[in-house]
């Protein structure tokens, strides 16, 4: 999945002449946090609602928002900021935005602002990766962790003509063992979930499972 | 609660039977057959008209579903129709089959949920149920679920559209989330939707968390009470209580609709609750009580949901229906309702409409669970704008 499927287009921007409480107001009404400052539709730079949070008076202080009309953005913005391009994959922006622990990224074509990505969108796109919207059962597995083993689940739903909405493969916290979670499309898994049992494999959380037991 | 002057009505049709997937499905309209095979052994039919139902209209079904969608079924519906190719559709899957004739038995079940609807609008019924209808899980152009037409649905755009400013309230106590009814009318602040189910770790379809309130204008017209796995009636009920009182009498409704799957109870095969017969008796009390105080006793019932059909579902839908009508239950089933159906059933039949209070073992996180739904009831609440 790329960038440009999921950035927002209409990018809520700021120029460098606009005053410091220009952009707390259209911070404000467009609700947004972060505001990229734009020059002949060129990048320059980027307001972020902690930039104007420190350009504010505390609100412990009487308020004198003289300066505040009077400051320009351009003194307060960041000059160098992380971008990304709209052919970059999502999870590579993702990452990015992990690693430099900030809140979105421009997106950015031969210098031009074309677009905007923050963390909002990219747990928007985990949560439909995820499946959590379609109606779906859960269906936890506990696999070895060696080839093959997706494959002999993904026959099971074929054999049962089912659907698979999502696949996730996790981690086990046992060693050696990996754990799949299945969102398929059905309302009645109980012959599925038998299946991987007869399988040989270990059905994870599932109230139905024999392998439970306890409840 | 008895209201001897009540007229009710009964949306009925042999032809409901002809609602069936496959065979071994789980979803299996012998049910009706021995819900309504116990209701005449009890004479509660004596003087109460029988409407024959008529199919919904293509106009009604297209209020709610998509045209490319109608199309879809009626050709999965002809008998030489190839089951793989209906797939984006939600059908020809082992939950939703294609069978011959599906649209037509389809739309005869919402067509018998509209006329509930529309003889309790009209005024010639205070209440009126379809026990065939309660299909909450189709969606505007998707099958899901076993449900092919959401006949709550479409009854609900039937009932807005010729009664305007109509406010309708639907209580889905099916243990799945009531998810195809929410999503067509999630922008809607007229239709309120109101859903307890087990919560969707588990269970299909996954969604109706709290947080699902709504959309634009319709933003707190949806509630969500998601309960944990293994809750128990009291639990069940205390719950229900505590947002169906001050939830319904803020929205002021003029039309309460109440869909009732009962696969709640702890028999049931597909989930995890641990309910008994009991709220089966105590939740129809309460919406009927409800319908009565606020929207002078406009109250539709629908079935749902509920897969043990020996054991469970005749029980549940006949005390739904005597509740309805006002008249007493005796304690015990008729002798020779058993005996004409003992035969076929997998399992001993209850002697008794209301399991005995020590049927199952207790659970033993109960005391976690309650909280835990004591806490979703609260979040419920808090958040409900209008409350």
């Amino acid at each position: 999945m790329l960038v440009e499927s999921i950035m927002t287009e209409n990018v809520v921007t700021l120029t460098q002449s606009m005053s410091v409480q220009d952009a707390l107001d259209i911070s404000k009404a467009h609700r947004v946090r972060h505001m990229p400052v734009v020059r002949d539709g060129y990048l320059v730079g980027l307001v972020s609602d902690r930039d104007l949070r420190d350009a504010k008076p505390s609100t412990l202080e009487s308020c004198d928002d003289q300066l505040l009309r009077e400051t320009l953005v351009d003194k307060i913005m960041v000059k160098d900021v992380h971008t990304c391009h709209r052919l970059d994959f999502v999870e590579d922006a993702a990452a990015q935005m992990h690693r430099h622990r900030i809140g979105c990224l421009p997106v950015v074509s031969q210098g031009r602002l074309v677009g905007i990505i923050s963390e909002r969108d990219i747990l928007h796109t985990l949560v439909e990766m995820m499946g959590v919207n379609a109606p779906t059962s859960r269906v936890e597995i506990e696999v070895p962790d060696r080839p093959g083993m997706l494959a002999d689940i993904a026959d099971l739903l074929r054999a049962r003509r089912m659907n698979t909405s999502t696949v996730m493969v996790f981690p086990s916290p046992v060693a050696g063992c990996k754990r799949i979670v299945f969102r398929v499309r059905t309302m009645d898994p109980r012959r599925f979930l038998q299946d991987i049992e007869n399988a040989g494999y270990t059905v994870i959380h599932h109230p139905c499972a024999s392998s439970q037991g306890e409840v | 609660m008895r209201h001897a002057e009540d007229k009710v009505a009964f949306v009925y049709s042999d032809a409901f039977t002809r609602y069936k997937f496959t065979e071994d499905h789980p979803f299996n309209p012998k049910r009706l057959e021995m819900t309504l095979d116990l209701i005449h052994t009890l004479r509660l039919l004596d003087g109460v008209p029988l409407i024959e139902p008529v199919p919904a209209t293509m106009e009604q079904l297209l209020a709610v579903h998509d045209s490319r969608y109608l199309d879809a079924v009626q050709r999965a519906s002809l008998p030489d129709a190839d089951p793989d190719s209906y797939a984006p559709w939600g059908l020809g899957t082992e939950d939703t089959p294609i069978f011959p004739g599906m649209h037509d038995a389809s739309a005869l079940v919402a067509g018998g949920t509209v006329q509930a609807a529309e003889l309790v609008m009209s005024g010639k019924a205070d209440h009126a149920i379809n026990l065939a209808g309660g299909l909450h899980h189709a969606h505007r152009a998707q099958a899901s679920g076993f449900c092919v037409y959401n006949d709550i649905a479409v009854a609900i755009a039937h009932v807005k559209k010729k009664y305007a400013g109509a406010r309708i309230a639907y209580i889905d106590t099916d243990a799945h989330h009531g998810d195809g009814v929410q999503w067509m009318f999630y922008e809607d602040p007229d239709v309120l939707t109101i859903s307890f189910h087990e919560t969707g770790k588990y269970l299909y379809p996954g969604t109706g968390e709290i947080t699902e309130r709504g959309e634009g204008r319709g933003y707190g017209y949806s509630l969500n009470v998601p309960l944990e796995a293994f809750t128990e009636d009291e639990s069940w009920m205390e719950s229900l209580t505590a947002i169906l009182e001050p939830v319904l009498d803020a929205f002021a409704p003029d039309l309460i609709i109440h869909q009732n799957g009962c696969d709640a109870h702890r028999y049931d095969p597909l989930t995890h609750l641990c309910a008994t017969t009991r709220i089966y008796r105590e939740m129809p009390r309460l919406t009927h009580r409800l319908a009565h105080k606020l929207c002078g006793g406009r109250y539709v019932a629908v079935g749902g949901g509920g897969y043990d059909i020996w054991r469970v579902v005749p029980r549940a839908w006949t005390m739904l229906w005597a509740e309805m009508l006002g008249r007493p239950l005796p304690e015990a089933l008729p002798p020779e309702w058993i005996a004409r159906w003992q035969g076929d059933a997998p399992d001993p039949l209850p002697t008794q409409f209301v399991d005995p209070p020590n049927l199952f073992e207790p659970i033993p996180r109960r005391a976690e669970i309650e909280e835990k739904n004591q806490i979703t009831v609260r979040r419920v609440l808090n958040g409900t704008p209008f409350l």
